[in-house]
């Protein structure tokens, strides 16, 4: 198995994509650091100042919405390589020769998968960080958890990732990417709508919502990263608030709970599985 | 447990409706070359799935080197350059050399005597650092070649292994085929170059809708045409020759449809009536001929 995460790693590096990435992503850092400081210049420019709590508030806000964007980002990175990973050589008949060779079909699923997570996750944690110290550095606004934050953030790729591989074991490249990325925004969506549900008391909506999570749980890393960059200040705040906020995407009440984190990493498991026995049935 | 390098029995597979292959039945020994043919869409390609566990017969059975049918130890002592050779782009000959040897569980030790041996056998060592996505077809044909060859294994299945070459690669890979041969490994060679099948393949099966309609030894699937004489000072030659056989006017000479052994008593004929035998050339059915037959008496 370690020749083929060695062989994915290669892959990644050489296909340029995550090059490419990396530079976009150190663009966007700066672009959205200048922005950060920017607004708080323009805040305390007309001498009224900004309490502790008022930057917290603000610039966790930024931050948060810099991470959605970059959730986005993610979940691209992790359907673009792992679409191809195993598609595309079945499509292009590189894998005639590999399957040929004394290799568990397993050992590419689980080896592939394994090579795209530590891209992916890699990728994401550096440049989460990155950005969390950059925009610390011109604001001094520090979240509470930013390692768990750019954990559950790469969490959103590995999941994107996961699902794509295994479609890709059964459908062309294109369709398998395709499908993970609706499915991906649906289940976006699903969140949004299962927060207005719990605002106004529509249950079906909270259900619907519950299965999104379910079938796909990147909503519940989502809801985890929040967390992760909220202030406490804002935390306490909205708890306060009561259920008005649950419909805000951009706020979480809580962290990401165990059976939740459970769930994510049964998901994981269970999605490989099918992605192995799929292969493993396949007629090459 | 079965001694034949592969052996297969009523070996069957279906596509849905779509018969692959109907029942073949085979057996390749060790150590020979092997020719498989047969037309588009006879199963050949199929076939050579079943044998390397890449699909799953729907029916029969068989044997590689002795292991059932889809034996993942066995896959070990194989090599295999398909029909469609495709290898990674963004690496370069020597790293695909190198994948190859770490999935076949070759030891570390030999491996770059192996990877180096690989690529001068076919003539790819001063392109060893370059990227396979800058490789010719041919090129890449003859890498995949040279990976089907490392860790000498005991059978090299090779589908249509010269499709991309120039005549002077096919007069390299028949050199390497029997070359291969030659240490004692089996040689599985599917191919639609029948001429070239001729030249290098100990044995033959010709494939059809899924079944073997006729192996042998190329010289025996060819069979006897006959012959051509050209006789000089005979005006009846003709009518002397019509009991032997058929005739038929060829060139300056003429074609007599008669089997080998009356060949002397047809040339003893013509001398004895006055005539100055000129040529004697025996014709036999090339490959090539002999195959268009077999699958026109088929049904196609």
């Amino acid at each position: 198995m370690t020749t083929i995460v060695r062989l994915t790693l290669v892959e990644a590096a050489r296909r340029r994509l995550l090059w490419v990435l990396l530079a976009l992503t150190v663009i966007s850092v700066g672009v959205t650091t200048w922005g950060v400081s920017r607004l708080v210049d323009v805040a305390t420019s007309n001498g009224a100042g900004l309490n502790p709590l008022e930057l917290a508030l603000g610039v966790s806000q930024v931050l948060i919405l810099a991470a959605f964007m970059f959730s986005f980002v993610l979940a691209m990175t992790g359907a673009f390589l792992a679409a191809p990973a195993i598609a595309g050589d079945l499509e292009s008949g590189v894998a005639l020769a590999l399957f040929a060779r004394p290799i568990r079909r397993a050992e590419v699923v689980l080896g592939r998968w394994l090579g795209l997570a530590i891209v992916v996750g890699a990728y994401a944690i550096a440049a989460g960080l990155l950005e969390v110290a950059a925009v610390g550095a011109v604001t001094g606004y520090r979240p509470p958890d930013p390692v768990g934050a750019a954990i559950q953030l790469a969490g959103v790729g590995i999941v994107l990732m996961t699902i794509v591989l295994t479609l890709s074991t059964r459908l062309p490249a294109i369709g398998a990417g395709a499908i993970a990325v609706v499915a991906f925004g649906l289940s976006w969506m699903l969140g949004v709508l299962g927060g207005i549900g719990q605002v106004f008391g529509v249950s079906a909506l909270e259900a619907a919502a519950t299965v999104g999570r379910i079938l796909l749980p990147t909503d519940l890393l989502w809801r985890g990263t929040v967390f992760a960059l909220e202030p406490p200040s804002l935390i306490l705040g909205t708890r306060i608030g009561g259920p008005l906020v649950a419909a805000n995407p951009f706020v979480a009440l809580r962290p990401m709970s165990l059976p939740e984190l459970a769930w994510v990493v049964g998901w994981l498991g269970i999605v490989l599985a099918i992605g192995v026995i799929s292969l493993d049935r396949r007629e090459i | 447990m079965t001694d034949a390098a592969i052996e297969t029995r009523d070996l069957a597979k279906t596509y849905g409706r779509t018969v692959a292959l109907e029942a073949l039945t085979m057996r390749v020994e060790r150590g020979e070359v092997f020719g498989f043919l047969g037309p588009n869409g006879a199963g050949k390609t199929t076939a050579v799935k079943l044998l390397l566990g890449l699909a799953r017969p729907s029916g029969g059975s068989g044997t590689v080197l002795g292991a059932p049918l889809g034996d993942r130890a066995v896959r070990g002592r194989v090599g295999y350059l398909p029909e469609l050779f495709r290898y990674q782009p963004w690496l370069r000959a020597r790293e695909v050399l190198t994948l190859h040897c770490e999935l076949a569980g070759l030891p570390a030790a030999v491996r770059r005597g192996e990877i180096d041996s690989a690529l001068a056998t076919v003539g790819l060592a001063e392109r060893a650092d370059s990227f396979v996505g800058t490789f010719s077809k041919g090129m890449q044909q003859r890498l995949g070649l040279g990976v089907a060859l490392l860790g000498s294994p005991e059978l090299v299945v090779l589908d249509e292994p010269t499709s991309a070459l120039d005549p002077v690669g096919r007069t390299e890979v028949r050199s390497i085929v029997r070359a291969v041969a030659d240490r004692g490994a089996t040689v599985f060679l599917n191919s639609h170059l029948l001429g070239e099948v001729e030249r290098i393949c100990d044995r033959v099966a010709i494939v059809d809708r899924g079944r073997v309609v006729a192996s042998g030894r190329p010289s025996e699937l060819g069979g006897e045409r006959g012959v051509r004489v050209v006789v000089h000072g005979l005006a009846n030659a003709g009518s002397i020759a019509s009991s032997f056989g058929g005739v038929a006017a060829d060139g300056d000479g003429l074609r007599i449809a008669c089997r080998r052994s009356a060949i002397p008593d047809l040339v003893a004929a013509l001398v004895s009536a006055g005539g100055r035998v000129d040529t004697v050339e025996p014709l036999r059915s090339s490959l090539e001929e002999r195959f268009l037959e077999i699958v026109a008496a088929d049904g196609r």
